[in-house]
């Protein structure tokens, strides 16, 4: 990505009057905090939190035939939002299985679907979609000229309702619905990646700063950057693409098997992870807590004097007061209160590896 | 924001001397752009320090850096403090926040760091 000019998205103004600390991201100049990390953190799991997240790619597919043209794309079973306004967890994989990316689906209209992709593969993503869709089914990539902000956290729902009147109904978890938020036309999808209750609002770009301000007037609203982003979905476990997940991978070994419907009929890549689902993954993706010290990605995991994996996503977790992580380790190694170790540079830790969620007590898990 | 009784090296470490001793930390720039300070790994009393060496190390939510020693000698004195409350290093870096003091061996290396008006300018062409 060297020598490439990074881009930057339509709040890039808004971060700097803002004092952000700005960092490359996927090909993009991100803010990565304001105030800091841990602050930001904390307003998330205890008020509400935005961020800008716009620089995440948005495809649209439509057409009679775009639902069986995804369900044969995709892993997940797209019969499950059938309804408009339904969202999904997916995967896209290639043929031998391995992850290509992980999308949100959202059924936006009469054939019509929307899909929220990582802004790393954007460019891998639609070429794949674009080939493999028969022509019959429209698709538009519309990630430049489309807005995302995230706003997340216990009060997060209560800034929305305020902005929509009484009579609006919020949509309900993994939901999307349209709105208008200050006259600006919106879908909020009640979906996030924090842990915590909350919307993500998709807008025309050229609206992106009007919503941005308009969240920022609320005193219980902190902007917040990729560091809190990051900390807040490693406590609650939710897979890093690049980090706990690649074109090395299968769902199941990384956790996933949940987001693929084996029982739906054929799609890309359904033989291999039927394959592996049968013999039982070789090496899975587990949670490290780890009390001494902060594992970070790529760090060496341990059983005795043998070195069994590495570091997936890793990292201090702000609600907790130390490090946790994600591993590749040996199935055998895989049960939950395992003793393994981490090295950590000059040193080595205990880590005991524990089922994520490793936060329990949020505003989504209370309901 | 940068002491004028205190010496200043370019890994950004600061030394309070005290007839033969040298407390040790991190400046206000150094800790600014570590961000939140979560976890200082600090040698133990009775360790050597060696000047240019690292003595240690300091862990943001974000990054890990080394600690280097500006001057060298036994280390007298640990911060222990900083284990329970790192975040005391971005609150008061300069005061509660030293990390080690040495006694120490070679006084003449402190000739080699910046007053405060040198590192203001050192840090000002850095940022």
């Amino acid at each position: 990505m060297s020598g490439e000019e990074l881009k930057r998205t339509p709040l890039f103004e808004e971060h700097v009057a803002l004092g952000a600390r700005m960092v490359p991201f996927a090909g993009w100049e991100m803010p990565v905090y304001y105030g800091g990390i841990i602050e930001e953190h904390n307003a998330v799991r205890t008020s509400a939190g935005m961020f800008d997240v716009c620089h995440m790619a948005e495809f649209r597919v439509f057409g009679a035939a775009a639902a069986d043209a995804l369900q044969g794309l995709l892993t997940n079973d797209i019969r499950r939002i059938s309804e408009i306004g339904d969202a999904q967890y997916t995967l896209l994989c290639d043929e031998d299985g391995h992850v290509i990316d992980d999308l949100i689906v959202y059924h936006t209209g009469e054939h019509e679907y929307m899909i929220i992709a990582n802004a790393s593969n954007r460019a891998v993503d639609w070429e794949w979609l674009d080939a493999r869709l028969p022509e019959s089914v429209e698709r538009v990539d519309e990630s430049d000229r489309t807005a995302l902000i995230a706003l997340q956290g216990p009060r997060a729902l209560s800034v929305i309702e305020e902005l929509t009147g009484d009579d609006f109904e919020l949509p309900s978890r993994f939901q999307v619905t349209g709105a208008d938020l200050d006259d600006v036309p919106v879908l909020l999808a009640r979906t996030g990646y924090t842990g915590e209750d909350g919307v993500e609002i998709v807008s025309h770009s050229s609206h992106a700063v009007q919503i941005w301000r308009l969240l920022l007037s609320f005193p219980e609203v902190t902007p917040c950057g990729l560091g809190a982003r990051d900390t807040l979905r490693l406590e609650m476990g939710y897979a890093l693409y690049g980090n706990d997940m690649d074109r090395t991978v299968d769902p199941i070994s990384a956790g996933l098997g949940w987001a693929v419907a084996m029982g739906k009929g054929d799609f890309v890549g359904r033989d291999p992870i039927a394959d592996v689902k049968a013999r039982g993954p070789e090496r899975r993706l587990v949670g490290l807590t780890v009390p001494d010290g902060i594992p970070r990605h790529g760090y060496p995991v341990l059983h005795g004097d043998r070195e069994v994996g590495t570091v997936a996503s890793g990292g201090f977790a702000p609600s907790l007061g130390h490090g946790i992580a994600t591993a590749y380790v040996p199935a055998a190694l895989s049960v939950e209160g395992t003793r393994l170790e981490v090295a950590i540079r000059r040193k080595v830790v205990p880590a005991v590896v524990t089922k994520p969620p490793f936060v329990r007590d949020t505003s989504l898990s209370r309901g | 924001m940068y002491p004028s009784d205190l010496k200043y090296a370019k890994e950004h470490e600061w030394v309070r001397v005290d007839g033969d001793t040298a407390t040790i930390g991190i400046s206000d720039f150094a800790q600014d752009q570590l961000g939140e300070v979560v976890y200082v790994d600090l040698p133990s009393e009775g360790d050597e320090a060696t000047a240019g060496d690292s003595f240690g190390e300091i862990e943001s939510v974000k990054s890990v850096s080394e600690l280097f020693a500006p001057v060298s000698g036994e280390i007298v004195k640990v911060n222990d403090a900083l284990d329970d409350a790192p975040e005391t290093v971005n609150e008061d870096p300069y005061g509660e926040g030293w990390m080690i003091v040495v006694k120490l061996s070679d006084p003449s290396q402190l000739d080699e760091l910046m007053d405060s008006s040198a590192y203001e300018a050192f840090v000002a062409e850095e940022a």
